[in-house]
């Protein structure tokens, strides 16, 4: 019989994320396919209580806390304690934990202090004749492969945008604070701070319904003969400006960059997607001056619809790549674009 | 500054991204298609860790850096060629399968015993660098099991950035979600930091630093111990390729602004 956990912690205003809901979602699915298993939740936070009632009408039966101000921090050595503790509590077989940023530092961790094993960037899980499998990709989302595993406890880790959210409604949890003494030790790091750029500038926006991907196109000679970063520079931030989307890059466009050319300023290697990059989830996507060879059309793997812009007729992305290839100058282009976005917001 | 440490870098090695990669299946599980014909390169994230740990050791009189290096004994060997040239280190060897439908746990469980191994390691002076997911496995599990394996619980994850106080704290800069960074402060080591693309470009190949390294990394190579990995438990039901092609519309001769309002609409979709 299997113990299925959702492990998760709160944000800081004590509320679930919305990557909680997809995770409690794969597991009660799982759940559900699974006869006899149990369904449980652990909560790491300052408090707790207000996450557990926000889903209190899932079908778990049971909620394990653990709570206090050492645990509002993203800190490896509490946080895996504080995994630890709930894991062992609950004698959970599987656990099901959203991949964030925080959990992606401990989930394996966790894995080898437990004497399990641990999957992440796991974008589907079932169980099949009693079986239970996972989907995640290898090689930089180049192949898929669902793993079996034998092994207990199995942490999983779900990437974000991959499941739907449950829409458990609210309720009254009762939850079991699992008391806990951190020693010293596991103080020796302090978070002290958050590096944002500033609102205007923050060109990544997981949210965002467009991802729009610039290509080293923009910095290349023009029909002209001549470069135009600084108009690439302006078409691309209004464009940004007027349609909210989620600024992504080829990698090629990023070393330019960190090379020292004098191209646009505001892209960085967390805008980079692709093979050495980043594999965002938007319902849509938008590329312009990239050539959509593999590496790069790697990053567009979980992009619903895609479009792109591109002068070369036999590019990457007529390949079967993207929906609609538009063999024309960006710069135009975009400039109109931004026009029509402008004139009705 | 007086502080000194002992780097250890692990890095595996990957294929080429540029190659076409088909997988295929082999007595021991899944595998790629003529793996062992593929070129191989240090894996990338794993390459940024390597050149920031030379450079930091580099301005810590007295650090050293280790690379420790898990993959296929004639393909480590060739990418030691290029590799070595680089930035100064001593190499560690092990000779097992690079591929990445490995076990993490049992790849972790091998870099610690190598670890281990090396004399005279001081662990209060010990930094694990390595990337924070492979471009093979993904999974940035091998380096927090290794973490465990070895009892270092300050361990930080997608680094970008890590500056060493005089005092020996260290300020480390970690990716987090929506492009920011979460901002840490540790107090020294051992520490352990899987490192994304950090600050430093690739350095320029050095013949001379070449020429150092390879008096290590030859018999470094030749003592490779053999590793198995049984990948107990670990079955796979099946590995392919997204077979997903889409029936692209390519759309010559239109005007911009029939473009333009064609891609608005859609966005406003």
């Amino acid at each position: 019989m299997e113990t299925i956990l959702v492990l998760a912690h709160t944000e800081a205003d004590g509320s679930p994320a919305q990557t909680v809901r997809e995770s409690l979602h794969a597991a009660v699915n799982l759940h559900q396919a699974s006869p006899d298993s149990k369904l449980v939740v652990g909560l790491i936070g300052t408090n707790v209580e207000a996450a557990a009632n926000a889903i209190a009408a899932c079908p778990a039966t049971k909620y394990f806390g653990v709570t206090g101000a050492e645990f509002a921090q993203p800190r490896y050595a509490t946080d895996c304690a504080a995994a630890e503790a709930i894991c062992k509590s609950a004698q959970a077989t599987i656990v099901i934990a959203p991949a964030t940023a925080r959990w992606n530092r401990v989930l394996a961790g966790l894995a080898q202090r437990l004497g399990g094993r641990a999957d992440t960037h796991v974008t589907g899980i079932s169980a099949e004749s009693g079986v239970i499998g996972i989907s995640r990709w290898y090689y930089r989302q180049r192949m898929e492969a669902l793993v079996q595993r034998t092994q207990r406890p199995w942490i999983v880790a779900i990437d974000p945008g991959s499941q739907t959210p449950c829409n458990c409604g609210a309720g009254t949890a009762v939850v079991e604070v699992i008391s806990m003494q951190i020693p010293e030790a596991s103080l020796r790091t302090k978070v002290v701070g958050v590096r944002a750029p500033a609102a205007d500038a923050q060109t990544i926006r997981p949210d965002a319904k467009l991802l729009f991907v610039t290509g080293a196109g923009w910095t290349k000679k023009q029909a002209d003969g001549q470069t135009h970063v600084p108009e690439a520079e302006h078409l691309i931030r209004d464009f940004l400006k007027v349609s909210r989307a989620s600024l992504g890059s080829s990698k090629s466009l990023v070393d330019l960059g960190g090379e020292g050319q004098a191209i646009l300023p505001f892209l960085s290697h967390l805008n980079q997607i692709g093979q050495t990059g980043a594999t965002p989830r938007h319902p849509k996507g938008l590329s312009t001056c990239c050539h959509g060879e593999e590496p790069h059309t790697v990053g567009w793997r979980f992009i619903a619809e895609r479009r792109a812009i591109s002068l070369d007729a036999n590019c990457g992305w007529a390949r079967g790549k993207t929906d609609v290839l538009y063999v024309a100058d960006a710069f135009q282009v975009m400039q109109k674009v931004n026009a029509l976005l402008a004139a009705n917001p | 500054m007086s502080i000194a440490y002992q780097i250890v870098v692990c890095a595996g090695i990957v294929p080429d991204p540029l190659q076409t990669l088909e997988p295929v299946t082999s007595p021991a599980g899944p595998a790629l298609k003529n793996e062992m014909m593929l070129p191989a390169v240090l894996d990338p994230w794993a390459g940024h860790a390597l050149f920031e740990a030379a450079n930091l050791a580099k301005n810590l009189p007295g650090s050293k850096v280790w690379l420790v290096s898990f993959g296929p004994k004639a393909k480590l060997q060739q990418v030691m060629m290029t590799v070595a040239q680089k930035v100064p280190f001593e190499l560690v060897a092990l000779d097992g399968p690079a591929s990445g439908f490995t076990e993490a746990t049992e790849v972790a469980a091998a870099l610690t015993e190598a670890i281990q191994a090396i004399p005279a390691l001081d662990k209060s002076k010990l930094l694990v660098f390595g990337g924070w997911e492979s471009a093979s496995r993904g999974a940035g599990a091998t380096l927090q099991m290794l973490g465990e394996r070895l009892g270092i619980s300050d361990q930080f994850q997608g680094v970008d950035e890590l500056k060493v106080s005089a005092d020996g704290t260290m300020e480390i800069w970690e990716r987090i979600e929506g492009g920011r960074h979460q901002v840490s402060q540790c107090a020294g080591a051992p520490a352990l930091l899987g490192w994304a693309t950090g600050n430093l470009p690739e350095p320029k190949n050095n013949p001379q630093v070449g020429m150092t390294n390879m008096r290590t990394v030859m018999p470094a190579l030749q003592k490779a111990k053999p590793q198995k990995l049984a990948g107990d438990g670990l079955k796979f039901a099946s590995v392919t390729l997204p077979k997903q092609m889409r029936d692209t519309k390519i759309v010559k001769d239109a005007s911009p602004d029939d473009i333009a309002k064609e891609i608005v609409d859609w966005i406003k979709q």
